[in-house]
């Protein structure tokens, strides 16, 4: 009896400790983050090569599962596809002589280059958060590779997220549509400034909330573009971020509220690019270098 | 030793898959919470201290590896593996139904301090949405799973007791 009661102190002692510890912990990173990165570091140097094995192994699995196919679709499938780049060589031959027209239209009006001209990295998702809560995921990628904290994630063209974390081999990405994910953005008709929030209430529907839209000329429509905007402090401007699909009058008639669409598939998001540069140095060849200079001060 | 070696891998291997497989099983981009059924079932067949340790060193792992704040997960799971191991030595761990019921009320008092700390927080008070959104449908999926896995751990727990009496040497 003696024993037992010793040991369900013991237990109690135990359990004192530990959650003192786990307070501490939550304290220690409110204030200062810094201090538990290197134990992120390390613990994600060990762990990254092994989910990278697991989730190769996964995708192995699901691709032998393709290998069924039969033999016949796949050769009707081939004499349409052949069919099909012989058009989009000739479509391609086309469009490169366009692109050759744009470019030097563009240098002709002294123009920014669009984000494809942006250096990249591609990198394959290997893990997401464990939850159901959030919409964090962990790349292959890290900073060995030239990734840094708040570098664009991109997609299929799309913004997917940003990057919160890194460590040599791996960073982890906070998706637009996590519920703590606000982005500064503006709709690209118009130029007029909005934030698109993400929504774990309308992840099901595929969509993310769009608010404090200023448009007191009544000229944005559903279905116009939104990309990110040029205030924004950490994303680079005009990204690409979906579409409107419900616009509405907030009760303060000041501002517009309501839905776009991204054009990002999150559920199936398996490969992303990382844009290997940050906003802070994105003005380096139009703007004067005292400015930029300032800039990074600030 | 060999117990602690095996607690070990079996934790970071549930991490493992909780973070890639359970990715690829999830139901309308609910995925199961292979966390709980371990803790739970080690706290209901080891008592409270295996379930306090297992627990808090899964819920370390998981702020390690995933979340910007430390400490959070870890003292939710701490207190789950506690909790759960009031109820050894009060029920056969053979029988399935007790780890179905306790996994269940651990899963749902998770998702409610999840959200209560992490959204209600942040003004978001649609309470009734979360719980069938995210909640529930996260509960029955782990109750599922659980069939599956408790039967598994069970057996690694039988392994070790029997390997801790001595003599098995030639079964393991």
């Amino acid at each position: 009896m003696k024993k037992k009661t010793n040991d369900t102190l013991k237990n109690k002692y135990l359990l004192t400790v530990l959650s003192i510890f786990c307070v501490l912990l939550i304290v220690i990173s409110f204030l200062d983050s810094s201090l538990v990165s290197p134990v992120k570091q390390i613990s994600g140097f060990l762990i990254t090569p092994v989910q990278k094995g697991i989730n190769g192994f996964g995708t192995w699995l699901s691709g032998l599962t393709d290998n069924f196919e039969d033999a016949q679709t796949l050769r009707a499938e081939n004499a349409k596809l052949q069919e099909q780049v012989s058009t989009l060589t000739e479509e391609n031959s086309q469009l490169i002589q366009d692109r050759e027209e744009l470019r030097r239209l563009r240098t002709l009006f002294e123009l920014d280059e669009q984000y494809d001209e942006y250096e990249k990295t591609g990198a394959r998702v290997i893990a997401k958060e464990t939850g159901n809560w959030f919409q964090l995921f962990t790349i292959d990628k890290g900073s060995r590779d030239g990734v840094e904290p708040d570098m664009n994630v991109i997609s299929g063209g799309g913004l997917v997220g940003i990057v919160t974390e890194t460590g040599p081999n791996w960073a982890t990405v906070r998706s637009i549509i996590d519920d703590n994910s606000n982005v500064s953005a503006m709709v690209s008709t118009t130029s007029d400034q909005c934030i698109i929030a993400g929504d774990l209430r309308l992840i099901d529907e595929g969509s993310l909330n769009l608010v404090q839209l200023t448009d007191a000329d009544n000229k944005v429509h559903v279905g116009d573009k939104v990309v990110t905007s040029y205030i924004s402090e950490k994303f680079l401007p005009g990204i690409l971020i979906g579409y409107i699909n419900e616009l509405n009058n907030d009760t303060n008639n000041l501002t517009k509220s309501g839905y776009i669409t991204p054009v990002v598939d999150f559920r199936h998001l398996q490969e992303v690019l990382v844009v290997l540069e940050k906003k802070e140095y994105v003005p380096s060849d139009s703007v004067s270098v005292p400015d930029d200079q300032d800039g990074d001060g600030a | 030793m060999r117990r602690k070696v095996t607690m070990g891998i079996l934790i970071l291997l549930c991490i493992l898959l909780q973070s890639t497989v359970c990715q690829m099983i999830s139901i309308a981009s609910i995925k199961p919470n292979l966390l709980i059924i371990l803790i739970v079932s080690f706290g209901l067949m080891q008592g409270r201290r295996t379930g306090m340790v297992v627990g808090f060193l899964c819920g370390l792992l998981v702020d390690i590896f995933f979340e910007s704040i430390l400490g959070f997960n870890a003292l939710i799971y701490l207190w789950v593996g506690y909790f759960s191991g009031y109820f050894y030595r009060i029920f056969y761990d053979d029988d399935i139904k007790t780890p179905l019921l306790l996994i269940s009320v651990s899963d749902l008092a998770y998702g409610v301090i999840q959200y209560g700390f992490r959204f209600l927080l942040r003004g978001r008070v649609d309470f009734f949405f979360y719980l069938g959104k995210v909640i529930l449908p996260e509960m029955f999926y782990t109750l599922i799973l659980t069939i599956l896995c408790y039967r598994v751990f069970y057996m690694i727990n039988r392994r070790l007791i029997l390997f801790e009496k001595g003599g098995v040497d030639s079964f393991v």
